[in-house]
């Protein structure tokens, strides 16, 4: 029943990392940026949620109302001030300049919050550590149960809003060619700025999420974006159902590998990732050389 | 008043001079036909139109406003419509959402998904089909319904019979001869010298960047265009 059970955390626990990957996936998506200060605009998204509840002492859901529109705004002036030039000079800046910016993150936290280890779960209650017992000997907790739910509405609603709004179309427009874009009528400049804030703000969704079901420290964020990156990569990068399946291995694989040995959380995630990347690899690969039927076609 | 004014206009591609001071006006209603090589700025001269291309120097003047700094989605707004060289199709979006995405931004007019499937029935079948998986014929009217969706006043077409069958470049011509007879106002790049001088109500021959040819088409011969074309006039007066 043990494994049952773990499959089962895994599952949700996949779900926050479909959560987590969501914006990344999207970002890259739309804007072939590789936001390295992914991860760390959740952390800073945690951080603004603590700040909000520790000192008016309201609940985190209620914070999230104030902190999701201050990181997509966080998101918008990213791209208009600093990813859209550094996207002039070529791929490699925004990848450097996103580097730069996850840096500065985490200092200026470590700045005003110091390097205390911190958690949102005393200020939900409860909910922090409740569970539904799914049959006699098999629970589920009921966090965990709604990031899942979340990351499934999320990844769901913004599918539906890319292929059936104006705007989302908008959006596919512009990420498969912004030149034509903008000769179809799409200020393409505005559709970037609001695909940033939307990606941001997601991003700062699941790091309120990481903050209620664990700890973070102003330096969390680069290893929520090395799991978020891992799930993209594993779903597929740039689909958002690929997303969602990608975190679902990587969270399955990591509570097994738990499961097997204490310390083989992280090992086991990493190396079904590379596995994955491996066998995309020689996919494309075979594929390059006239498919599988050409290739044993040339063996005596 | 022109509905179309280019005055002295320059552009450039790094070190290329793509379009030297080329001065052009464009009625309402008119056909203008632009000939000329490979690489005689034809293709440079109306992305600049549309917006694509910054120009280096000059004015474009549209409906008696400067429009030489307005972006490329604002041309379209006031309703110059670009079809680029190669199609340029959304290719992972359907037929029917390339025609959604053009209409959402364009201006009010006659032209819509129903209105340009009767200009090119063969897209009926076609509506739900990834853009990128049509034939050369179809991706083309797929194009030019795509920039007549956002009803333009000046349509401009980048060499819409390029690798295209014969039997596809006919039905394409035949939907540019409706709407040429309807009174839309059109600029076209076409290799095709006969199919120019037929379709056409003005000729501009393009060479080296410099328009050196320009007249009705009535009044121009092919042999003017020939020479226009190869550069042999200029030899001639030097």
């Amino acid at each position: 029943m043990i494994w049952v059970t773990q499959i089962l955390n895994g599952v949700l626990l996949g779900g926050y990392y479909a959560l987590l990957a969501c914006g990344l996936s999207f970002m890259f998506g739309v804007m072939r940026i590789i936001n390295l200060a992914h991860g760390d605009l959740a952390i800073l998204s945690a951080c603004l949620v603590f700040l909000i509840a520790d000192t008016t002492g309201i609940s985190p859901f209620v914070a999230l109302i104030v902190a999701l529109p201050v990181m997509a705004a966080i998101g918008w002036a990213l791209q208009r001030w600093m990813l859209e030039r550094s996207l002039r000079s070529g791929v490699l800046v925004p990848l450097l300049t996103t580097f730069g910016l996850a840096i500065v993150i985490e200092n200026g936290l470590f700045e005003y919050f110091g390097a205390d280890t911190r958690s949102l779960a005393p200020y939900i209650g409860d909910f922090a550590y409740d569970s539904w017992a799914i049959t006699s000997n098999i629970y589920i907790g009921s966090l965990a149960a709604l990031i899942f739910a979340l990351a499934v509405v999320l990844l769901g609603g913004l599918k539906l809003f890319l292929s059936y709004t104006s705007l989302g179309r908008s959006i596919r427009a512009t990420a498969e060619d912004p030149d034509t874009a903008a000769l179809v009528g799409i200020n393409t400049r505005a559709i970037y700025g609001i695909a940033a804030a939307i990606a941001v703000a997601t991003a700062g969704l699941a790091g309120v999420f990481l903050a209620m079901r664990a700890v973070f420290t102003p330096y969390s964020g680069p290893e929520q974006l090395i799991f978020a990156f891992e799930a993209v990569v594993i779903g597929g990068i740039g689909s958002l159902s690929g997303t969602l399946i990608g975190g679902i291995v990587l969270g399955v694989a990591q509570t097994l590998g738990a499961q097997i040995n204490p310390q083989g959380f992280l090992i086991t995630g990493h190396v079904v990732f590379l596995a994955v990347l491996a066998g995309r690899l020689v996919i494309a690969g075979v594929r390059a050389r006239g498919g599988l039927g050409a290739l044993l076609a040339r063996r005596p | 008043m022109s509905l179309l004014e280019v005055e002295q206009l320059d552009a450039r591609h790094g070190l290329l001079h793509a379009v030297r001071s080329v001065t052009l006006k464009i009625a309402a209603g008119e056909t203008v036909a632009l000939i000329g090589a490979n690489g005689a700025g034809k293709t440079t001269l109306l992305r600049t139109i549309a917006g694509a291309h910054r120009p280096a120097a000059g004015r474009i003047v549209f409906e008696g406003d400067d429009v030489s700094a307005v972006p490329a989605y604002g041309r379209l707004r006031r309703g110059i419509a670009l079809v680029p060289e190669g199609r340029r199709l959304f290719a992972g979006m359907t037929v029917k959402e390339n025609l959604q995405v053009a209409g959402t931004y364009g201006r009010p007019g006659p032209w819509n998904i129903d209105s340009v499937i009767e200009a090119f029935p063969l897209l009926r079948e076609r509506l739900n089909r990834r853009a990128g998986n049509l034939s050369g014929g179809e991706q083309q009217a797929t194009a030019i319904g795509r920039a007549l969706m956002t009803n333009p006043k000046l349509l401009l077409l980048d060499e819409v019979s390029l690798g295209l069958a014969p039997i596809a470049v006919e039905a394409v011509y035949r939907s540019l001869e409706k709407l040429i007879a309807s009174g839309a106002t059109i600029v076209l790049v076409e290799q095709d010298i006969n199919r120019a001088l037929g379709v056409a109500s003005r000729i501009a021959c393009m060479l080296e960047g410099r328009i050196v040819l320009e007249g009705r088409a009535a009044d121009i011969s092919r042999e003017q265009v020939t020479q226009a074309y190869f550069g042999l006039q200029k030899a001639r007066q030097a």
